[in-house]
C-alpha cells in the first residue's frame, strides 16, 4: 500500500518537477539536460507581449477578486437574514455559478454581452453629442464580470461556512452592552470572519489568474497570461514556456498555501 | 420589534445582498436566457446570430455526435479511473496515515488542484511529445512511438488533472467514519476484507458519489485536455463549442449545443443527488 501511495504522489508531482527542471535547461530538448541556465527566464521576461499579458492577468485577478470578496461577504452576511425561500433561490444561483462548466459560462456571457452591445451602441451613437460616440465592447470589463461571478459564489460559500460556526452569544452580549450594530460588526464579527474573507480573496485571485476557457470567450482582443501561454503552446513547445509555466506555478503555489494557512487558523480557533 | 426597526432591518438586508443579486441576474440569469434565445435562432450570413424561431439547430445536433460520444464515454471512464486511484489514497490518508503527517499529505493532494490546469496539462504535452519519452525510446532503438494525440493521452491528462478533486470528497467521508464501527465489526468476527466491504465502503459512498459527480460534470465541459493532448483527433463538446463560436461563428448552433450540455449536466447532478440521498445524508465537501 505504501508503495502505491508513494507512486501516486510521484505521479502528481513528477511532471510539474520536470517542467521546472527543464526551464533551467541550456538546451532545447526535453529528454536531455545539457547544462544549467537561466537564459529562458531572461528571454521570457524580455518578451513585451508576455509581460503585458501578465500585467493584464494580475489586474483582472485583483479587481475581480476584490469585488468578489466585498460583495460575496456582504451576500454571506445578508443571506442569513433573508426568508428561507429567498435564501434557497440565492443558494441555487450560487451553486449554478459554481457547477455550470466554464465553457458554458464563457459562451453565455459572450452571447448576452454581444446582444446587449448591439442595442446599446447604436442608441449611444444616436444620443451622443460629440463626433466620436463611445463603443462598448468585450475586454477587461467582461472578463472581470465573468470571473467575478464564480469568485463571488466561492467567497460567499467560504464566508457563510465561517459565519455558521460563529457563536451568537458574543454578538448578543455586545448589543446588550449598547454597542450599535455597526460597532458590533466592526469589533466582534469582522475580526472573526476576516481570515475566511482573505482566504476567499486568494482563492478567487488564483481562479481568475489561472482561468483560460472563460477569458478565451469574452476577452475580445485582449490577452491574459493563460491565453498567451495557450497560443504559444500551439506555436510549438519551447523551454521559454517552461520558464513561464514555472513562474505561474510558483505564484499559484504561494497563493494557495497562504489561503490554506488562513483557513486552518480558522479551524483551530473554532476548535477551542 | 417595532415596525420602524423592522423596515430598517429589511433595508440593511436588501443593501447587503443587492450587489450579488444584481451580479447573478446580469451575468448568470440574463446570459442563460440570451443563450436559450440564440439556440432557437438562425446563423446570420456573415456569422453570428439572426432572430428567428426554429428548432433547426437542435435537429442539427447529430452532426456533432462524435463530440458528444467522445465526451459522454471518456468523462465517466475518466471519473472512474480517478476513483480507482483516489480511493486507496483517500483511505490511506484517513485511516492509515500517521496523524502527524496527515495535514501535510492532504495539503500535497489539494495544492495541485489549485495550480493552473493549463500548465499541468502542458507538462504532459512536454513529456509525451516528440522530444520527450518517444525521443528517449528512440535512443534505445524503439522508433516512431506516438503517444501524444491519442485517446490514452487524453485519459492520462484527465486522471492527472482531476485526481485531487476525487481524493478530497472520498477522504472527507472516510475521515468522518466512526472507528468504533470498524472495531465492532472486528469484534463480531468479521475479517478485514468483509469489514471493508460491509462497513467502510457503504459508509463512504456519499463521498464517492460527490467525487464522481463533481469530476464527471467538470469533464463534460472540458476543453484544454482534449485540445492539448488529443490534438484535434480526440475532441470533446467543449472543443466543438470553441470551434463554433470562435472559428465558424455559428452562434445559434453553438448555443443549442451549450444548452444541451447544460441539460446533460443537470441530469448527471440529479442522478448523483438521488443516489447520494438514498445512500445516506449529504456531507459538506472541503475543497480547500
Amino acid at each position: 500500500m505504501r508503495a502505491f501511495i508513494s507512486s501516486v504522489y510521484l505521479f502528481l508531482y513528477a511532471p510539474i518537477a520536470l517542467v521546472v527542471l527543464f526551464s533551467f535547461n541550456a538546451g532545447r530538448n526535453a529528454s536531455e539536460f545539457t547544462g544549467f541556465s537561466t537564459a529562458w527566464y531572461g528571454k521570457a521576461l524580455g518578451n513585451t507581449f508576455l509581460v503585458s499579458a501578465l500585467q493584464n492577468s494580475l489586474m483582472i485577478a485583483f479587481t475581480s477578486a476584490t469585488l468578489a470578496a466585498i460583495f460575496g461577504t456582504m451576500a454571506a452576511l445578508g443571506m442569513e437574514r433573508l426568508t428561507p425561500r429567498n435564501r434557497a433561490i440565492f443558494d441555487a444561483l450560487f451553486a449554478a455559478a459554481i457547477v455550470v462548466p466554464g465553457v458554458v459560462i464563457g459562451i453565455a456571457t459572450l452571447v448576452a454581452l454581444v446582444a446587449v452591445f448591439s442595442f446599446v451602441n447604436p442608441a449611444l451613437a444616436a444620443i451622443w453629442p460629440g463626433e466620436q460616440p463611445p463603443q462598448l465592447g468585450l475586454g477587461y470589463g467582461s472578463i472581470i464580470a465573468a470571473h467575478g461571478l464564480f469568485s463571488m459564489a466561492l467567497v460567499t460559500m467560504i464566508v457563510k461556512a465561517r459565519i455558521a460556526s460563529l457563536g451568537r452569544d458574543i454578538v448578543e452580549a455586545s448589543s446588550d452592552l449598547y454597542a450599535t450594530p455597526l460597532t458590533t460588526f466592526r469589533l466582534i464579527v469582522l475580526p472573526q470572519i476576516l481570515p475566511s474573507i482573505l482566504a476567499g480573496f486568494l482563492l478567487a485571485f488564483t481562479f481568475s489568474f489561472d482561468d483560460f476557457i472563460i477569458a478565451f470567450f469574452v476577452a475580445g482582443s485582449k490577452t491574459t497570461l493563460p491565453i498567451y501561454v495557450f497560443a504559444s503552446i500551439r506555436r510549438g513547445v519551447t523551454p521559454e514556456i517552461n520558464a513561464i509555466a514555472t513562474l505561474v506555478l510558483v505564484a499559484s503555489l504561494l497563493l494557495i498555501l497562504t489561503a490554506r494557512i488562513l483557513m486552518r487558523e480558522k479551524k483551530t480557533k473554532s476548535g477551542e | 420589534m417595532t415596525a420602524a426597526t423592522n423596515t430598517k432591518r429589511n433595508l440593511v438586508t436588501a443593501a447587503l445582498v443587492a450587489p450579488a443579486a444584481a451580479w447573478l441576474m446580469i451575468f448568470l440569469v440574463l446570459p442563460f436566457i440570451a443563450m436559450l434565445v440564440f439556440a432557437f435562432g438562425e446563423r446570420a450570413p456573415e456569422g453570428g446570430y439572426q432572430a428567428a424561431f426554429t428548432f433547426a439547430q437542435f435537429a442539427n445536433l447529430p452532426t456533432r455526435a462524435a463530440a458528444f460520444w467522445n465526451t459522454l464515454i471518456l468523462a465517466p471512464i475518466g471519473a472512474l479511473a480517478c476513483l480507482l486511484i483516489a480511493y486507496p489514497v483517500a483511505y490511506y490518508l484517513a485511516v492509515k496515515a500517521n496523524p502527524r503527517y496527515r495535514l501535510i499529505l492532504v495539503s500535497l493532494v489539494v495544492v495541485p488542484f489549485w495550480t493552473s490546469l493549463l500548465v499541468r496539462t502542458y507538462a504532459w504535452m512536454y513529456i509525451l511529445g516528440s522530444r520527450g519519452i518517444p525521443n528517449l525510446l528512440s535512443m534505445i532503438g524503439i522508433e516512431d512511438v506516438r503517444m501524444l494525440n491519442t485517446p490514452g493521452a487524453v485519459l492520462l491528462g484527465i486522471v492527472y488533472g482531476y485526481l485531487p478533486l476525487m481524493i478530497m470528497p472520498v477522504y472527507v467521508s472516510l475521515e468522518k467514519l466512526d472507528r468504533r464501527l470498524l472495531e465492532a465489526s472486528a469484534d463480531l468476527g468479521a475479517k478485514p476484507v468483509s469489514t471493508f466491504f460491509g462497513v467502510t465502503l457503504p459508509l463512504s459512498l456519499p463521498g464517492v458519489m460527490t467525487g464522481v459527480a463533481l469530476v464527471t460534470i467538470l469533464l463534460l465541459g472540458e476543453y484544454l485536455i482534449p485540445q492539448l493532448l488529443g490534438g484535434g483527433k480526440v475532441f470533446f463538446i467543449g472543443n466543438a463549442l470553441v470551434d463554433l463560436f470562435l472559428q465558424s461563428r455559428n452562434w445559434p448552433f453553438g448555443s443549442a449545443i451549450a444548452v444541451t450540455l447544460v441539460a446533460v449536466v443537470v441530469v448527471v447532478l440529479m442522478v448523483a443527488m438521488r443516489i447520494a440521498f438514498r445512500v445516506a445524508g449529504t456531507r459538506q465537501v472541503d475543497l480547500v
